[in-house]
C-alpha cells in the first residue's frame, strides 16, 4: 500500500482513543449514580447488609448464629432457583408468569413416573426436567416466533400448567416417607452438609453455583451478552447480526429447565410431592427481581442482585417472625421495598439518557 | 355498534332468554335437581365431598350438577353458580362457601325462590342464613387433640413448649375453631375465642401460619425453631402443614422426640399415623355431609320438610373422631385401621 490514496492520508490525523461519554459532572452523587450504574448488585448488597446487622443487633445471639443465618438460605432456596429462571426472562423484557407452575408440574412428573407408573427414578427425574424444558420452549416459541406478549403469554401456561397439574395428580399428595423408601433420589437436594451449627442443604449449594455459573454465563459468553442486547433493543441486536428469535426461544427453555431443577429441589425441601405448592412462585419470583435492581424493562440488572433480593425478603419474613411481629408486616415493608427498589432504578436509568 | 352487530347481540339475547325459561321446565321433567357449589375442585376434600354427593344422588333418582370456585376464596364464580342453580329450577343447593358473609344475600336470592340451601363444612355468617348447616364440630376436634397431647404428656404438660401452626393471617372461623378447641383441650386459658394469637401462656412458643400446605407448614415450623428449639408439642391446621411440619424438625434431628397432632382424616395424614409422623388426627367426614346433603334436598322436595340441627347446637355435626394408635386415657380414639376404613383423599 505504498501509493495512499490522498483523501486517506486525513486517517492518521484523527484520534486513535476509544470514543468515550465525557463526564461534565463529577459531583458525588453524579459519580454514585454512574457507579450504581455500573454495578447494578450494589444496590441490594447495601440493603441486605444493612437489613442482616439491623436485625442482628435487634435480636442479638438468636438471629446472628449461623443456624438462622442458613436457615435463611434454606426458606429463599425455592424462591431464588425460580429467581433466576425469572431473570432470565427479565433481561429480555418479559416477564415469566409461570415459573411457580412449571415447578410444580415438574416435580408432579417425577413423583408420578416414579409412583404410577413404577418407572426408574433416574428416567422420572430426566422427564420432569424435560417437561419443564417443554413448557419452557411453547413459551419462547410464542413469544419469538409467534410475536405474542410475554405477559399474556405465560399468563395463559400459567393457568394451562396449573390446571394440566391438577388434572393430572388428581390433586394427590405423594408422602415424604413413601418417597425416601422408594425413591430417594428425588429427595437428592434435600440431603444436608452441617458445618458446625450451619446447615447448607444440596438445594442451597445448588441455587448459589447455579447463580455464579449464569452470572458467568451472561458476563462473559457471546450468548449471555445476546440475552442483554436483545432485552435492551431487539431491533439493534437484529441489526447487530444477533440471532433474536433463537435467542429468545434459548432463554424460555433455559427458563423452563430451571423451573424443572427448582420443582426437584421443592421435592427436597418439603419432603412429598404436593401439587398445592408453589402457587406463588411466580409473584415472589417477581419480587427478588425487582428488589434486586434488575429492571423490568430489559437489558440491565445483574443476576447476583437477584440473589441478594431473595436473601433481603428472607431476613426481612425471618426477623420480623423472630422479633414477633405480625406475618403482614412482613408484606408491609416487602412491599416498600418494591416500590423503592423500583425507584432508585429509574434514578439510575437517568445516568445514560 | 353497526346495525348487523346489534341484529346479533338481540338474537343472542332472545336466544339466552329462551334457554333461561326452558331449562327449569327440562330440569323438572328429570325430577328433583340439586347443586354442589364448593370452594375448588381440586382439594380432594371436595372431591370426595362430590364423590359422595354423587353417589347419594344416583341412588334417590336426583339429578346433580356441581359446581366449583377457581381457587379458594373465588366469590363470583361461586355467586354466578347460585344465580345458574335458581335459573335451573333445582329443588336444593349444597355449598361450600368462600365467603361466608357476602354469599349470605345470593343464598336469600335462592331460598326466595323456593330452594333450601344448606352449607356443607362451613358454616355461613350468620349460621342461619342457610337452611341447615351439616359440618364437623371444628372446635370439638381441635378440643379432642389438644386432650390427647395433654394426656399423653402428663405431668410434662406443665412445661410443655407448644408452637401452633395456623392457616391464615385473616384467621378464617375454621381455623380459629380448630386452634382455640386445641388450646382449651391442652387446658390453656384461651382469652377470646373467636381469635388465635391472643393468649399468654408462657408455653406457647408462637403462632404461625402455613397456608394449609407442607411448604407452608415446613417454614412456618422452622420459624418458631429459630425462636424456640426445644419446642415439644405441635398443634397443625390440618395434615400437609404437620407433613412439613416433620420435615423440618427432622432436618434438625427432632423428629422422633415432637408431638404433633392435627386436624383432617384424609388417607395420607391417616398413614402418617401409622408412621408415627403424626401422633394423632381428628378424622371428618366429608363423604357424610355430602350424602346427608343430597337427602335433605330429596326430602324437602318431596314434602318440604327442613333437616334439624344436632342437639344443643346450631348445625348438624356430622361427627368427628380421634385417630391415633396410641390412645390416651380419658380420650375417646379409634385405631388407625378403622380411620384408614374411613379416610378420604
Amino acid at each position: 500500500m505504498s501509493n495512499t490514496q490522498e483523501f486517506e492520508k486525513a486517517a492518521a490525523a484523527s484520534p486513535t482513543t476509544v470514543a468515550e461519554f465525557a463526564s461534565h459532572d463529577t459531583s458525588l452523587v453524579k459519580r454514585l449514580q454512574h457507579g450504581l450504574h455500573q454495578t447494578p448488585w450494589a444496590v441490594p448488597a447495601i440493603v441486605l447488609a444493612g437489613s442482616i446487622l439491623v436485625f442482628g443487633l435487634l435480636l442479638g445471639q438468636k438471629f446472628f448464629s449461623p443456624f438462622a443465618l442458613t436457615l435463611i438460605l434454606q426458606q429463599v432456596q425455592i424462591v431464588g432457583i425460580l429467581g433466576v429462571a425469572q431473570s432470565l426472562v427479565i433481561l429480555t423484557a418479559g416477564i415469566d408468569l409461570s415459573v411457580g407452575a412449571i415447578m410444580v408440574l415438574s416435580s408432579v412428573v417425577m413423583g408420578l413416573v416414579s409412583f404410577r407408573y413404577g418407572l426408574p427414578t433416574e428416567i422420572a427425574v430426566l422427564a420432569g426436567i424435560a417437561c419443564g424444558t417443554l413448557c419452557g420452549y411453547i413459551n419462547g416459541f410464542l413469544v419469538a416466533v409467534m410475536k405474542l406478549p410475554p405477559f399474556i403469554v405465560t399468563l395463559g401456561m400459567w393457568q394451562i400448567v396449573l390446571a394440566t397439574n391438577f388434572l393430572y395428580s388428581a390433586n394427590e399428595t405423594i408422602r415424604a416417607q413413601d418417597i425416601a423408601d422408594q425413591a430417594p433420589l428425588l429427595q437428592f437436594f434435600g440431603n444436608k452438609i452441617a458445618v458446625g451449627g450451619a446447615i447448607f442443604t444440596y438445594g442451597v449449594i445448588f441455587l448459589v453455583l447455579l447463580v455464579l455459573v449464569m452470572a458467568y454465563a451472561l458476563k462473559q459468553t457471546a450468548w449471555g451478552r445476546h440475552v442483554y442486547a436483545v432485552g435492551d433493543d431487539p431491533e439493534a441486536a437484529e441489526l447487530a447480526g444477533v440471532q433474536v428469535k433463537r435467542t429468545l426461544i434459548s432463554v424460555y427453555m433455559l427458563s423452563g429447565l430451571v423451573c424443572a431443577f427448582a420443582g426437584w429441589a421443592l421435592i427436597g425441601r418439603i419432603g412429598s410431592v404436593s401439587p398445592t405448592s408453589g402457587q406463588l412462585g411466580n409473584i415472589e419470583s417477581i419480587t427478588a427481581v425487582v428488589i434486586g435492581g434488575i429492571s423490568l424493562f430489559g437489558g440491565r440488572g445483574s443476576i447476583l442482585g437477584m440473589l441478594f433480593g431473595a436473601l433481603i425478603v428472607g431476613v426481612f419474613s425471618l426477623g420480623l417472625r423472630l422479633l414477633g411481629a405480625d406475618a403482614q408486616w412482613t408484606y408491609l415493608l416487602i412491599g416498600v421495598l418494591i416500590i423503592a427498589a423500583v425507584t432508585v432504578d429509574q434514578w439510575i436509568r437517568k445516568v445514560s439518557v | 355498534m353497526s346495525k348487523s352487530t346489534f341484529k346479533t347481540a338481540l338474537l343472542a339475547a332472545a336466544a339466552l332468554g329462551a334457554m333461561a325459561a326452558s331449562a327449569p321446565a327440562f330440569a323438572a321433567s328429570h325430577g328433583v335437581g340439586a347443586c354442589l357449589i364448593t370452594k375448588t375442585d381440586t382439594n380432594p376434600f371436595f372431591v370426595k365431598m362430590k364423590e359422595g354427593a354423587e353417589a347419594k344422588a344416583a341412588e334417590l333418582g336426583v339429578s346433580l350438577k356441581s359446581y366449583a370456585g377457581k381457587v379458594d376464596g373465588d366469590h363470583e364464580t361461586q355467586v354466578a353458580a347460585i344465580e345458574t342453580c335458581i335459573a335451573d329450577g333445582a329443588k336444593g343447593i349444597l355449598l361450600t362457601a368462600s365467603d361466608t358473609s357476602s354469599i349470605v344475600s345470593a343464598v336469600k336470592q335462592a331460598r326466595d325462590a323456593g330452594l333450601v340451601v344448606i352449607a356443607l363444612d362451613t358454616p355461613l355468617d350468620p349460621i342461619d342464613a342457610a337452611d341447615a348447616t351439616f359440618a364437623t364440630d371444628n372446635f370439638l376436634a381441635g378440643e379432642l387433640i389438644g386432650k390427647w397431647a395433654a394426656a399423653t404428656l402428663g405431668a410434662e404438660a406443665a412445661n410443655a413448649r407448644i408452637a401452633m401452626l395456623d392457616l391464615g393471617v385473616n384467621q378464617p372461623t375454621v381455623g380459629v375453631l380448630r386452634d382455640q378447641g386445641f388450646l382449651t383441650g391442652f387446658g390453656i386459658d384461651v382469652k377470646d375465642p373467636s381469635k388465635w394469637g391472643d393468649e399468654d401462656d408462657p408455653r406457647i412458643v408462637g403462632n404461625d401460619v402455613t397456608a394449609g400446605n407442607e411448604e407452608g407448614g415446613r417454614k412456618a415450623m422452622e420459624n418458631l425453631l429459630a425462636v424456640d428449639p426445644m419446642i415439644n408439642v405441635v398443634y397443625t391446621i390440618n395434615e400437609p402443614a404437620a407433613a412439613g411440619a416433620y420435615e423440618a424438625l427432622k432436618a434438625i434431628g427432632r423428629a422422633g422426640d415432637v408431638l404433633i397432632v392435627s386436624v383432617d382424616g384424609g388417607c395420607p395424614g391417616v398413614a402418617n399415623v401409622k408412621d408415627g409422623v403424626i401422633g394423632a388426627t381428628s378424622q371428618q367426614y366429608p363423604l357424610l355431609m355430602a350424602s346427608l346433603g343430597i337427602e335433605a334436598i330429596a326430602a324437602w322436595a318431596k314434602d318440604g320438610t327442613k333437616p334439624a340441627p344436632t342437639e344443643g347446637k346450631d348445625f348438624f355435626d356430622t361427627g368427628v373422631s380421634l385417630v391415633t394408635d396410641k390412645p390416651a386415657d380419658g380420650v375417646e380414639s379409634i385405631s388407625v385401621a378403622e380411620g384408614m376404613d374411613r379416610c378420604w383423599g
